[in-house]
């Protein structure tokens, strides 16, 4: 990574620059670069404030408002949205289905990439590249039968089905990560580990585990806001709106009140904030953990 | 468990689509052949939503990619406030599609959206265009929204991918002579090379299932025009009860897919490029 080239790089320290030639040669164009980085920023997050912005503001003056900055601040939208519509209820079951397929998809990965990456068995390299070749086959062309599935097996309208189709379309992609991830830890920590007298599950729970813990972050992030926001799988699977997760629920809002925008924003920003959160505290160990070095 | 959720179910796909299949425990199912797959090749609504599809694919998923490769390359030195450019730039991706299909109805809104003050104040007087009303308009809103949406995606796997560049290769290529887009062309670019193929491929696989902003922000009105694959495929099934045909027409866009997946994989990888 970078930090190596900035170590060998016999340039001094420069302010604000940073150290040694760049991807722009040694003039690195600080200043068009913070000026592209502000528009990059204000084209991203520009849209996001304006619904902040909305979602403060009274609700009949809502249309047309083109300022940014509310002149008259008000938390009444929120406290409507929240109220109204068992929106609380349909954010627990956001949070409880997000929560469970990452936890659920961690650790079956987990285990799963632990066995790609240290044991051999038959046909290992066959099953994986069948895994592989699923992030091919697109989810939701699988939505009818997964359909009928459900059915089958009573779990529709229920967080359960909701979680184990999740989990399901998340294992290979987490699966590819942490075997790159796992491959990467020396065998000799195993071994030594090994020697002390430590099983298998041991040695995942007590070495691999902890040295991973960026890789498992970031595919937490990764599988978290994933479940956070899926919307199709859940408005097919899921009928009785006390089961509703966040989408559903914001989707049918808005059909319900067309005209009330100004609660509506309020409940987006509140949809919003916890997949913000959980990104911004994963990007202690983007750095580290994405190992997309496996994808190069 | 990956074997009941994804692996049955793309067999069962293939074998209700050849069936007029009802859902009703205990109807009568009759079989069908092939006539599924005939009808969607007579069917006009069809070939609307394969040619929404395409374009969809064609217009998103180049333009997200440039705009990642390129704030990838402008962020991926040091800059005063990196960590807070990277993580703007990222932010959209984790937003909810459905929150997001919103927010941009109300900037493109007829009367007092922000898009129309927009183009009022450069016309000159006031502007009611109902931007989501019409099929061109509302097709463009719904680009729009998907490449903001989704350049932080391909911004991150690529400044994954610049940041392993040693910048002694540039620096020695910079030495000989080379110009900055020598330097681009033989030495950044084939470095990159495995990130670009992933990122393509799995664009063009999450554009061709484009459904979410379709559904909230058209419902693939008005008369269809703005209908995609899925959309059209979620309405067959969900709507209609037109199982099987939809299935037929899953099973279909999957075949489509796969082989186009294949297809980028060879050509991206190929050496000489």
């Amino acid at each position: 990574m970078t930090t190596a080239v900035e170590i060998t790089s016999p340039r001094p320290h420069s302010g604000l620059t940073g150290l040694g030639p760049g991807l722009f040669g040694i003039r690195k164009r600080n200043r068009a670069r913070l000026a592209v980085a502000i528009g990059l920023a204000l084209f991203s997050l520009g849209p996001l404030l304006y619904m902040v912005s909305l979602s403060f503001q009274p609700n009949g003056g809502l249309l047309g408002a083109t300022v940014l900055i509310p002149t008259h601040p008000t938390v009444q939208n929120y406290v409507q949205a929240w109220t109204e519509n068992s929106f609380s209820r349909y954010f627990v079951n956001s949070l409880i289905v997000s929560i469970a397929t990452v936890g659920i998809t961690v650790v079956i990965a987990s285990l799963a990439a632990f066995a790609f990456a240290r044991y051999q068995f038959p046909f290992k390299e066959v099953i994986f590249y069948i895994f592989l070749a699923s992030l091919a086959v697109p989810n939701l062309l699988l939505l009818i039968p997964q359909f009928l599935l459900m059915d089958r097996l009573h779990l529709l309208d229920s967080l359960m089905g909701l979680i184990l189709l999740y989990v399901a379309s998340n294992l290979p992609f987490t699966i590819f990560l942490l075997r790159g991830f796992f491959e990467a830890i020396p065998r000799e920590y195993e071994e030594s580990f090994r020697l002390d007298g430590a099983g298998t599950l041991r040695v995942l729970t007590s070495l691999i585990a902890p040295l991973s813990l960026p890789a498992l972050a970031v595919v937490s992030m990764f599988i978290f806001s994933a479940a956070w926001d899926e919307f199709p799988v859940a408005l097919t699977m899921i009928s009785s709106s006390q089961h509703y997760t966040l989408p559903v629920g914001l989707a049918d809002f808005i059909g319900v009140h067309t005209v009330a925008w100004g609660p509506f924003f309020a409940a987006s920003v509140i949809a919003t904030v916890p997949v913000v959160v959980v990104f911004l505290v994963s990007l202690k160990w983007f750095r580290s953990g994405v190992s997309l070095g496996a994808i190069r | 468990m990956y074997a009941l959720f994804t692996v049955y179910p793309i067999y069962r796909q293939f074998d209700i689509s050849f069936y007029n299949w009802h859902i009703f425990p205990g109807a009568n199912n009759p079989f069908m052949g092939w006539s599924n797959y005939t009808a969607i090749f007579h069917d006009p609504v069809v070939r609307t939503a394969a040619f929404n599809s395409f374009l969809f694919i064609v217009v998103t998923v180049p333009i997200q990619m440039a705009i990642g490769l390129f704030a990838a390359a402008m962020l991926t030195d040091r800059l005063p406030g990196s960590m807070f450019w990277r993580a703007a730039v990222y932010i959209p991706v984790v937003t909810s599609w459905v929150v997001v299909s919103w927010v941009f109805s109300y900037l493109f809104a007829s009367q007092g959206g922000v898009m129309n003050a927009v183009v009022g104040f450069f016309a000159g007087h006031t502007v009611s265009v109902n931007w989501t009303a019409q099929t061109w308009t509302a097709n463009m809103v719904i680009w729009l929204l998907s490449i903001w949406k989704g350049v932080g995606w391909s911004f991150i796997i690529f400044l994954a991918a610049l940041d392993g560049i040693p910048r002694q290769l540039l620096e020695s290529a910079r030495i000989d002579g080379a110009t900055e887009f020598r330097v681009w062309r033989h030495v950044v670019l084939p470095s990159i090379r495995g990130a670009v193929t992933f990122v393509t491929v799995l664009l063009v696989i999450g554009a061709a299932q484009v459904f979410t902003q379709i559904f909230e922000i058209t419902k693939g009105g008005p008369y269809n025009s703005t209908q995609s694959m899925m959309t059209y495929m979620y309405q067959q099934a969900f709507s209609n009860f037109a199982f099987g045909y939809a299935a037929a027409l899953a099973s279909l866009l999957a075949v489509v897919l796969f082989g186009l997946s294949a297809a980028e994989i060879r050509i991206l990888r190929r050496q000489d490029l």
